[in-house]
């Protein structure tokens, strides 16, 4: 084993994962390094989003073992180490019929702060994630696609926990306000610095956000490798992802500047 | 309008036979909504078990309302009071379209926001309580309507077993072949269907999650 300067957050130890007698996941070692964001790329069917429900459990291994902030979560409280994760879903996955506080003060509340904690928390995490005060009162329909995904990240802040799950979470805007969000959301982790795993299916998105870049096909990790080393890889799975989206050196002297 | 005449020289009773006839029907809902809703959530929740409990209430919904009045009628405890009869098949009547809403409407949750809500740590009963419930409030007692509208005319029905409730009046005026006395049955009763069927959707109205 390769010695890390730091324990890694979460940890995937030959874990597999099978439904009947399909494989979805098949021996997959992973770890993601606290402050990182590890971006899982691969095409639908890959396995990423199995990958990224394994860490809060929604789904369990069915062979080998994942860790959380190096403690087994077969071992863990589930409530709590939901509660202790942050969770963003394509579309957001906002209550319909809860308001946008009640929305990003769910866990806050649910785990019993006091009322006036919430609120000043709440009123802080829509200024953070750039939302206007006084959509704290609308309701989700009443959002448009970019601010929906706002509160959901907003959400999953909410009681500021250390490592943050995002599946496919800007995958339903239109390039301009995906561009925004993704923008906002590097800054926003330069102050914050959360373990984030990033479910994609867009190389230009991972190449932007990533850390590193952990790319999966068919159930099986093939390669974690830098933006920059990804673009120079010799892998065929990672060249055929190249060549798919083109011209990239920009997105990654973006991402890393 | 001769019945209108009759209505009125017989108020007292018409209003006696409308409370009585409310009372079986209010409590028979109820009961029906108290065994329903919880029906339909376990079976919204373990689909192994939608067959075997929604195919026996859609096998009581088959019985004959009259026949079934009539098979209830030996049941020692119930045969003695006759109108724990009629509220006990009026609630079974009333399972169905109750049981059926509740599936549908927790069904019809949207999966992203259940596993959304599983993912940032609700426990099941905040899951049920704060999500699934209030967004499937409406098509819930969309079914308590249903079952509502469906008991106030069978509940004239149990006047039959001597029940009570407005039927009497249709049964009397059956047997008198007065269309009078058939009408001072049958009007009130539809009024009280029309009136529930609204209450009811003023409810759903006012509860339809946004």
């Amino acid at each position: 084993m390769q010695p890390t300067a730091e324990s890694p957050v979460i940890e995937f130890r030959n874990v597999s994962y099978r439904v009947g007698r399909t494989e979805v996941l098949r021996d997959l070692s992973l770890r993601a390094q606290p402050g990182e964001i590890l971006a899982l790329l691969g095409r639908s069917g890959s396995g990423k989003t199995t990958t990224l429900k394994l860490v809060n459990r929604l789904l369990s291994p069915t062979a080998g073992e994942v860790l959380v902030r190096g403690l087994s979560n077969a071992q863990a409280d589930v409530i709590h180490l939901r509660r202790s994760i942050g969770y963003v879903i394509q579309d957001a996955g906002l209550f319909p019929h809860f308001t946008v506080a009640k929305n990003i003060g769910l866990v806050p509340r649910i785990s019993g702060w006091p009322e006036p904690k919430i609120r000043a928390r709440v009123e802080e995490l829509l200024q953070l994630t750039g939302l206007a005060p006084e959509i704290a009162s609308r309701y989700p329909h009443q959002l448009s696609g970019g601010q929906r995904q706002r509160v959901g990240v907003a959400r999953a802040l909410a009681a500021d926990p250390e490592i943050l799950l995002m599946d496919e979470p800007f995958g339903a805007l239109d390039p301009l306000t995906r561009d925004e969000l993704q923008r906002e959301f590097l800054s926003l982790q330069k102050r914050l610095r959360k373990t984030v795993v990033f479910v994609t299916h867009d190389l230009r998105e991972a190449m932007r956000l990533g850390s590193r870049i952990a790319l999966m096909e068919a159930g099986k990790l093939v390669t974690v490798l830098s933006p920059a080393d990804f673009l120079r890889s010799s892998d065929p799975w990672a060249s055929a992802y190249v060549k798919a989206f083109g011209d990239l050196e920009s997105a990654v002297a973006e991402g890393t500047s | 309008m001769s019945f209108l005449r009759f209505i009125l020289q017989n108020r007292g009773q018409v209003l006696e036979l409308t409370a009585e006839h409310l009372w079986l029907v209010g409590i028979s809902t109820l009961f029906a909504t108290l065994i329903g809703v919880p029906l339909g959530i376990l079976v919204a929740h373990w689909p192994r078990l939608n067959k075997p409990v929604l195919g026996s209430a859609n096998i009581i919904q088959t019985i004959p309302s009259l026949a079934l009045f009539g098979f209830l009628l030996p049941v020692p405890w119930l045969g003695n009071r006759v109108d724990r009869l009629a509220i006990l098949a009026l609630t079974l009547y009333a399972l169905l379209p109750i049981i059926r809403n509740t599936y549908t409407g927790i069904r019809g949750v949207d999966p992203a926001v259940m596993e959304a809500g599983r993912g940032m740590g609700l426990t099941d009963s905040q899951l049920l309580f704060q999500v699934e419930l209030p967004l499937a409030v409406s098509v819930i007692l969309s079914g308590v309507r249903t079952a509502v509208v469906i008991s106030v005319g069978l509940a004239t029905i149990a006047a039959a077993i001597g029940a009570g409730g407005l039927g009497e009046f249709i049964f009397r005026g059956l047997a008198m072949v007065d269309n009078r006395v058939i009408l001072a049955g049958a009007v009130p009763a539809a009024i009280l269907a029309l009136l529930a069927d609204l209450g009811v959707g003023w409810l759903e109205r006012r509860l339809q999650p946004r």
